[in-house]
């Protein structure tokens, strides 16, 4: 027997095992409680962020201007003349999340403080935390910093993130499974768009959410404040996928990706068969439609480790379901938004057959990127996305569509090759 | 169009001069294979075509082609 056999036989087995984990995934929405409690690893001076590793030095401005907003957030410098000052003494621990079970978006800010959404893996056991979705507009995940951003991650901490933790606990958690295949049938495809989805979760939530809180003004904001955010769900999805991922890391000769991720900076993709490690290449700028009085001269490059929905088949992946993304994010006619679906499942290893869509005669989502087949084709992963201003402090700017760079996914292709004896 | 069903199983027939008559004949029907730009072209003329999206395995890297032969042995 050749050892070209063996070899490919190694890979074909454990790109099945990966394939079962991720399928076989029961992520359920438990509870949601402070970033120290769910990361015992947090101390003093630690922010996780988004994507890969990376310095204060290279660090884009969005991210440099949420470094900077948390670290008022916290308490550990006065003003962000004096939190940038911190950082750049190398005052501050960054971390990516990715190394503590947690995902964030955009710039992804994660510390001791915040509260985070806990999704329980039920088959495997493992957790995932993702923080609260802030809202549209000026937020610390666009870079945004100012009194109001401080003030509203302060009505979190404080207010909302306590009362969703308690009225998860009192009831046996969300199914998020059976949530996202309805908002599949529902024009969601969970990166850009979540409409569906967050008005199933406002749905399911609010009569415990009711029973928990005492002030009815109190109830009524929080009750508007996630009925208005129509991106609310993106960071349960975000947790969602994290969960399933996890399980799936280092399964010796596995060419199935687990994570995708920003910084802002670089582009990184993690490897089953190649464990911890990031493969990373300079990340591209989306191309997509701009709000008004904005354009591509004030965009910053692609950022946020919500990519990990693209790693399970959403977002980019599911965008036949979502017709309506295809035109916010500038990605074409709606009619077209099945060709992104299908050209996703010339990179990956199966379908889901829980997440369909109707569209595609009820196809299931494309799921299990091989790095072999992306840098066999040449095919890109396809990202839906935000697009932060490049600017500290400002925020959001428009959202459009970027590629994975090829690069990434050459990179890891060698290293499995070593890997494996090749 | 050259006509093999006369040809031994595994031979392709070799067009004689009244084949190549016969392309010259008509509309050409054309499969482009490859770089999308010459489809395009074709179709501004509204010449009849089917268009092959291909590249050559990693982009034409052979180091990597090499690579991918190994890893999807089957």
């Amino acid at each position: 027997m050749s050892s070209s056999f063996l070899l490919g036989n190694t890979i074909r087995k454990a790109n099945s095992e990966a394939l079962k984990l991720m399928l076989g995934a029961d992520p359920v929405l438990v509870d949601v409680v402070t970033a120290s409690e769910a990361i015992p690893e947090l101390e003093e001076g630690m922010i996780l962020h988004s994507g890969p590793p990376i310095d204060w030095d290279r660090m884009c401005g969005p991210m440099r201007g949420a470094v900077a907003g948390i670290a008022v957030f916290e308490g550990w410098a006065n003003d962000l003349s004096e939190a940038e000052h911190l950082a750049e003494s190398g005052a501050f621990k960054l971390r990516p999340n990715h190394d503590f079970g947690a995902v964030g978006p955009m710039t992804g800010m994660t510390t001791l403080s915040q509260p985070v959404m806990v999704v329980k893996n039920r088959t495997n056991g493992n957790h995932a935390y993702c923080t609260i979705n802030e809202g549209l507009g000026k937020v610390m995940r666009f870079g945004g910093n100012d009194a109001s951003v401080i003030k509203r991650l302060c009505w979190l901490r404080d207010k909302l993130g306590p009362v969703m933790g308690a009225a998860l606990r009192s009831g046996k958690g969300i199914e998020l499974k059976p949530l996202v295949a309805r908002g599949l049938t529902m024009g969601d495809e969970m990166h850009q768009r979540n409409l569906g989805c967050s008005s199933l979760l406002l749905r399911t939530l609010a009569p415990d959410l009711s029973r928990n809180v005492d002030d009815r003004d109190e109830l009524s904001e929080m009750l508007a404040f996630i009925g208005s955010n129509d991106q609310f769900f993106l960071n349960v999805a975000m947790a969602l996928g994290k969960s399933m991922m996890d399980p799936v890391c280092n399964i010796e000769g596995s060419s199935v990706v687990t994570a995708m991720s920003r910084n802002g900076t670089d582009f990184g993709i993690r490897v089953s068969g190649l464990g911890d490690e990031w493969f990373t290449s300079p990340v591209e700028m989306p191309e997509g439609l701009y709000f008004p009085g904005f354009s591509a001269e004030d965009a910053n490059p692609d950022m946020g480790d919500s990519t990990i929905v693209e790693t399970i088949g959403l977002g980019g992946f599911a965008m036949a379901a979502s017709p309506a993304v295809a035109g916010f994010v500038g990605a074409g006619s709606p009619s077209s938004a099945s060709d992104f679906t299908h050209i996703m499942g010339e990179i990956t290893l199966t379908k889901n057959p829980e997440w369909t869509i109707p569209s595609l005669d009820y196809q299931g989502v494309p799921t299990g990127i091989d790095i072999r087949l992306v840098v066999e084709t040449g095919i890109a992963p396809t990202i839906n996305t935000g697009i932060a201003h490049c600017k500290p402090g400002i925020g959001q700017v428009g959202a459009g569509v970027v590629k994975a760079p090829l690069a990434c996914f050459e990179k890891a292709l060698r290293a499995l090759a070593i890997r494996l004896g090749v | 169009m050259t006509k093999t069903s006369k040809n031994p199983k595994g031979e392709t027939k070799v067009p004689d001069n009244n084949d190549i008559h016969t392309l010259l004949e008509g509309p050409p029907r054309v499969i482009n294979i490859g770089l999308s730009s010459f489809a395009d072209d074709l179709k501004k003329q509204d010449i009849e075509m089917v268009n092959l999206d291909w590249s050559p395995p990693a982009r034409g890297n052979v180091e990597l082609a090499n690579l991918l032969s190994k890893l999807f042995y089957k």
